[in-house]
């Protein structure tokens, strides 16, 4: 009995509670979206936006303004940009988004330089801070869930068509802009409402090692869609419960807890699966992560 | 599948269901494809051939609209369910997709929930038995023949009840046996009802005699039509050097052209010296 009230101990404080709480709806919504991010050779994108995130809150947080609005103001505008660039698919698209949003990284870290007073704020940007969350993170993670969820129940077909074949998805009516349209807002609202949980130089691992884990473990686009995000919510749940004990920022140790679990399917995977992950990337840098 | 729709007699549509009027394509520097004149009509089965890279992919995107005319026109009947079988090395094989998936996902989500209903599982499983995958809907794309790699996306095709089947190098990588198999299910497709569904069908291929010299009409392609017509009218020495730019032999067979290249006894008289030396 001793033991148990150890390890239930953490659950006593609330801002724990809330924080594993949002460790878990977090690494949930990420596994759910990591699935496209990972099948659309999206991770680089991600890996850009959660960057141009940090500039944009560095600015709210020195104007004084919602993160929210600076932060989510900024990313869709840098989102929209990189969305012009990536379309054109030329030569270095990735390094025109790299120069985009590592302008709006610098411009941040210039800000955070300058005007220290608003360091802590972000800070939580870039390393996460699940333990200072308040109702509102929480409600707008649960928000951007519910979102992400019934549009990709509701356009399921279309977008499985449009990510996995879409020249012919394109012939057979499916609007594939449009979908590559709906994505992209549903991973800027993701990165949004998760990086200040995960941080943003983690965030783009938290996309891919949910997705990655359950590639191994399913050859199912459906299951997949279900797998990845359970893997995420536990990576977000257990590396938050870590994390306490560990005395380590929570965002590190749930990026660990998930490369642990995905180099132990990896391994228990047999080589002709491993194949899988291997030729994955073939739409582009896809495994690449913080 | 669709009895009503289009038949080899012709009654839904106007002729012709589509029609290519100087069409010309580019993909940036200069044309690809340059001033093709040709029009499908209801129940024709017509084999385009060419060389690689003689554009005959292009044609088909632009026939299917995925790729704008730079001159000229292509023109489709209206209403036209046009259903296209891609050439199998644009696939991505890595895919987390299982034969059921790829099936399914052509269709139309009538409700909220991706599911199929259990009519379209009746058709799913239907149309997958009729193609000979029968009990493989669970299977990933990756792990069947390249027969059956084939006949998945065709199945892909056929679920949406086309007009017109487009198809980029069905036979290719495919050994006889199952060209012959593919080749009888897209004639079944082809016959008029009640027998088959009268479907219309474009198909690239490099194969002259396997498959080409089957085919009721046939068009010789290089960057533009040079030839249009049955086989015998079309396997001609001087068509087919202008088409593949090598002279070319032509015998008959019971009926149906056969071609030889020319330049294959010197090829060998090389490469058996070679191998005496
Ligand atoms: N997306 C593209 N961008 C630029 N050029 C292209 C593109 N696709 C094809 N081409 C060029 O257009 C020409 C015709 O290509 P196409 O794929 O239509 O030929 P093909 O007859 O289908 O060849 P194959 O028999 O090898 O499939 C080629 O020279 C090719 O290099
Ligand atoms: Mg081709």
């Amino acid at each position: 009995m001793i033991f148990a009230v150890d390890f239930l101990k953490p659950f006593t404080y609330e801002f724990f509670r809330n924080g594993l709480l949002i460790a878990t709806l977090a690494g949930a919504l990420c596994g759910l979206i990591g699935v496209f991010v990972v099948l659309r050779g999206m991770s680089y994108i991600g890996h850009g936006l959660s960057h141009a995130v940090f500039g944009g809150a560095a600015l709210a947080a020195v104007l004084n303004l919602s993160y929210f609005l600076g932060a989510g103001l900024w990313g869709l505008a840098s989102g929209l940009m990189i969305g012009r660039v990536a379309r054109k698919r030329i030569i270095g698209a990735d390094a025109a988004i790299g120069v985009i949003t590592t302008a709006s990284f610098a411009m941040g870290l210039a800000l955070q330089a300058r005007f220290g007073q608003a360091k802590q704020s972000i800070d939580a940007v870039l390393f996460g801070n699940v333990l200072g969350v308040f109702t509102g993170d929480i409600l707008a993670v649960v928000g951007v869930g519910i979102l992400s969820v019934v549009v990709v129940v509701t356009l399921y077909r279309k977008l499985l068509f449009a990510t996995f074949d879409p020249e012919v998805a394109g012939v057979s009516g499916v609007n594939v802009p449009g979908m590559e349209a709906v994505l992209m807002v549903l991973l800027s609202a993701t990165i949004l409402v998760t990086v200040r949980v995960i941080g943003v130089l983690l965030i783009s691992a938290l996309l891919v090692l949910p997705a990655v884990t359950a590639r191994l473990l399913t050859n199912s686009f459906g299951r997949m869609l279900w797998l990845s995000p359970v893997l995420g919510a536990i990576f977000g749940g257990v590396g938050m419960y870590v994390s306490w004990y560990a005395d380590v920022p929570s965002g590190a140790v749930i990026i660990l807890a998930g490369t642990l679990v995905f180099i132990v399917v990896y391994s228990a995977a047999g080589v002709r699966r491993r194949g899988r992950v291997a030729g994955m990337d073939h739409h582009g840098p896809s495994l690449r992560t913080a | 599948m669709k009895p009503s729709a289009s038949n080899s007699s012709g009654n839904a549509f106007p002729a012709p269901l589509i029609a290519c009027d100087h069409l010309s394509c580019t993909y940036g520097n200069g044309s690809v494809i340059e001033g093709v004149d040709l029009q499908v009509h209801p129940g024709e089965f017509v084999g385009i051939v060419g060389p690689s890279g003689s554009g005959k992919t292009t044609l088909l995107k632009a026939m299917l609209g995925s790729i704008q005319a730079s001159h000229g026109s292509v023109t489709r009947a209206a209403g036209l369910s046009v259903a296209y079988v891609p050439q199998l090395e644009t696939v991505d094989w890595n895919f987390p997709v299982t034969v059921g998936e790829v099936v399914g996902m052509s269709r139309p989500q009538k409700s909220w929930w991706p599911g199929s209903s259990s009519s379209e599982r009746e058709e799913i499983e239907e149309v997958l038995e009729r193609l000979g995958l029968g009990g493989l809907e669970q299977r990933h794309i990756r792990e069947l023949s390249g027969g059956q790699q084939q006949r998945v996306f065709l199945a892909r095709a056929l679920i949406q009840k086309p007009d017109v089947l487009i198809l980029d190098e069905p036979t290719a990588g495919i050994d006889v046996t199952t060209r012959h198999e593919i080749l009888h299910v897209l004639a079944d497709l082809n016959e008029g009802p009640p027998q088959g569904d009268g479907i219309a069908i474009i198909l690239t291929t490099h194969d002259l005699n396997g498959l080409a010299a089957h085919l009721p009409r046939l068009v010789c392609f290089n960057r533009t039509v040079i030839a249009d017509g049955t086989p015998s009218e079309v396997l001609q020495p001087y068509f087919l050097e202008r088409t593949f730019g090598a002279p070319m032999e032509v015998l008959q067979h019971g009926g149906m052209p056969i071609v030889l290249e020319q330049g294959g006894d010197q090829l060998r008289l090389r490469l058996s010296r070679k191998g005496a030396s």
